[in-house]
């Protein structure tokens, strides 16, 4: 795997030569700090921390035209359905942080055999960053990951020194964009060891270890009936900002939409915050109590998820706790989960 | 990374025709739906096995999740009788024959009936509209005969006029190698069968345990009463087959919907023992 040395100016004009084959999109210097689709490295504004929004809607368009069909009544081919061209143009997004990288991966696992979700892997080439300087809401080594990782990434860069960066290739397909960094050097001896110098420095200090392992070993239905959950879903409003932050909350709504003879069947983001979410025909809901859906969230994130799948399925991004408008901590929920 | 051109696209309906729809009920709110794939490499590819359901998908309208009432033994076809509930079931009920629908599946797990279920006595017990996917399950067993011991089936509506399937209670009625109750909730004038709540009939035939599973589908409350006479008698959990429904989306474990617990009711389901649904949260 290829390891270069850039500076600014390097990076920019690598960054030019990618645009003529690729969409190009980083943080932007709006005032959102979010995704930008970027023609110029001057417009990246790449602040520590997290964008405001999840790397997740590139993998998961919002919304996602699944399938076309036409609505027209003569037509011998009304109401069956088509798959959607794909234009074949693919994206590059540049300056995704570890946690938002390893997300992807995470996602992969339940989406194994969700053909749209391979394709908007393929479609996506991630340029990732690393973190020098981790944030207060940051515990993205409770959960598994580091401010170094690289996985979910094609390419990880990191700062080793002010406006200096070494990438490393981590992919086949990275490794084969940074061999057209024309205006790179080869990283030397000292580049590297200025890079595991940092590996060691940025580690986030906690006192939660083996996450994942305690949070196996506990019996599922004494967590479910902990007198914990009724204590946090108190104060949550249901608004659902947690679940569309999330890098890892994946979960979707199927619907139909027509207009003039022709439709589509598009997904978009759904939130298991919502009474809706499992709502019957009949009037039944299964999960119609704010307990119910607060405690599943975590439940599915903390317990399901690590049991079916190995990991938790967070990363530690820590959106939830910065834009929680009641201040609802993970942290806090899995130090709960672990000591119960 | 996989080659996603060679995979199948989860998402897309086979193309069908209604073929023949029947009001079930007196009501008129249960039609059964007689549907025929469009493409021969469809209808030959489709295969299935009793208890597992299907996306029936109305393009414009949405998708639902049904059981699919026909057995795998009946060919060329597939049945599901739906009850008019929703958008997307009121639109199929108002839909005629030979209009296109699209159906996605087979999807779930289905009746252990080629496994755990061979050589046992069976005793299936129905209450109102839940008898669909245990008429699949019967037509099934009924065709492959040698393989099952006793079959003893009890089934219950609210009224005669709300029973399914009539004509086949009658034909299944005539048998000797099947044990059929068929009951109704209160007298009613013509009907000189049982009366009386399915968990009582259950009680009353008192169908015994030995070598034996029991399947039940029904309305929640139906399930609930059903349990403590057949416990009393010797039947445990573990023989006991029920089949769980919850709102769902995609149909394949990833669109979160359906989960209870750990589980996803759409792959890991919908049929659930009564040892393993007892294990989940109560959320279906």
């Amino acid at each position: 795997m290829k390891v270069l040395k850039f500076d600014r100016q390097a990076i920019g004009e690598w960054l030019s030569k990618l645009a003529e084959d690729y969409d190009i999109y980083a943080p932007g210097e709006s005032s959102q700090g979010t995704w930008q689709l970027i023609s110029d490295y001057s417009q990246i504004d790449i602040k520590s921390g997290v964008p405001e929004k999840p790397v997740k809607n590139f993998l998961f368009p919002q919304p996602e035209t699944l399938l076309t069909f036409s609505t027209v009544p003569d037509d011998p081919d009304a109401f069956k359905p088509r798959e959607p061209e794909d234009s074949g143009r693919k994206n590059v997004i540049f300056g995704v942080r570890p946690c938002d990288a390893r997300s992807i991966s995470l996602n992969a696992m339940p989406y194994e055999k969700d053909t749209y979700y391979k394709a908007n892997m393929e479609k996506n080439l991630i340029i990732g960053l690393t973190c020098n300087t981790p944030c207060s809401t940051c515990f993205c080594t409770w959960t598994g990951g580091s401010p170094m990782g690289t996985e979910g990434c094609d390419i990880s860069l990191t700062e080793i020194e002010k406006d200096s960066f070494v990438a490393r290739g981590v992919t086949e397909r990275g490794d084969k964009l940074l061999c057209l960094a024309t205006a790179a050097s080869e990283a030397s001896d000292q580049d590297i060891e200025k890079l595991s110098g940092l590996e060691k420095d940025v580690a986030i200090s906690t006192d939660i270890t083996a996450l994942e392992e305690t949070l196996k070993s506990k019996d599922m239905m004494e967590l479910y009936n902990a007198p914990f959950w009724k204590d946090i879903a108190e104060r949550c409003v249901n608004c659902g900002t947690c679940t569309f932050l999330c890098p890892t909350c994946y979960c979707f709504d199927i619907q139909d939409e027509t207009l003039h003879g022709r439709g589509r069947r598009i997904r978009c983001q759904d939130s298991c915050m919502f009474p809706l979410f499992t709502l019957h025909a009949s009037g039944h809901n299964p999960r119609g109590d704010k307990v119910q859906r607060v405690r599943n969230r975590f439940m599915h994130k903390l317990k399901y998820f690590p049991d079916r799948f190995g990991s938790v399925s967070c990363v530690g991004c820590g959106r939830c706790v910065r834009d929680c408008p009641v201040n609802i901590d993970i942290r806090e929920v899995m130090r709960q989960m672990l000591t119960f | 990374m996989s080659d996603i051109s060679k995979m199948k696209n989860p998402y897309k309906p086979y193309s069908a025709r209604l073929d023949n729809i029947k009001v079930e009920t007196e009501d008129g709110n249960l039609k059964t739906f007689r549907i025929v794939l469009e493409e021969k490499a469809d209808r030959d590819a489709w295969s299935h096995v009793a208890g597992q359901f299907a996306m029936l998908s109305i393009a414009g309208k949405g998708e639902i999740p049904i059981g699919i009432a026909s057995s795998p033994t009946e060919q060329g076809y597939l049945l599901f009788t739906v009850n008019r509930a929703g958008v997307v079931t009121t639109a199929l009920h108002n839909m005629r024959e030979g209009d296109r629908i699209g159906v996605r599946g087979p999807l779930g797990n289905g009746f252990p009936v080629d496994t755990e279920l061979k050589g046992k006595n069976i005793v299936i017990i129905a209450g109102g509209f839940a008898f669909t996917t245990l008429r699949a399950t019967l037509i099934y067993m009924l065709e492959n005969r040698s393989d099952y011991g006793k079959i003893t089936v009890i089934y219950g509506a609210r009224t005669p006029g709300m029973l399914l399937y009539r004509d086949e209670l009658e034909a299944w009625q005539a048998r000797d190698d099947v044990d059929i109750h068929v009951t109704i909730d209160r007298e009613a004038p013509g009907w000189d069968g049982l009366v009386g709540f399915v968990p009582t009939i259950a009680g009353q035939v008192a169908p015994s345990p030995e070598n034996a599973a029991a399947l039940i589908c029904g309305p929640p409350i139906m399930i609930k009463f059903t349990m403590p006479p057949l416990e009393e008698i010797g039947w445990t959990d573990d023989q006991v087959y029920l089949s769980l429904e919850n709102r769902m989306k995609c149909g394949i474990g990833i669109c979160g919907h359906c989960n209870v617990g750990p589980v996803y009711v759409c792959n890991d389901g919908p049929v659930f023992t009564r040892a393993q649904v007892q294990k989940l949260p109560v959320e279906y």
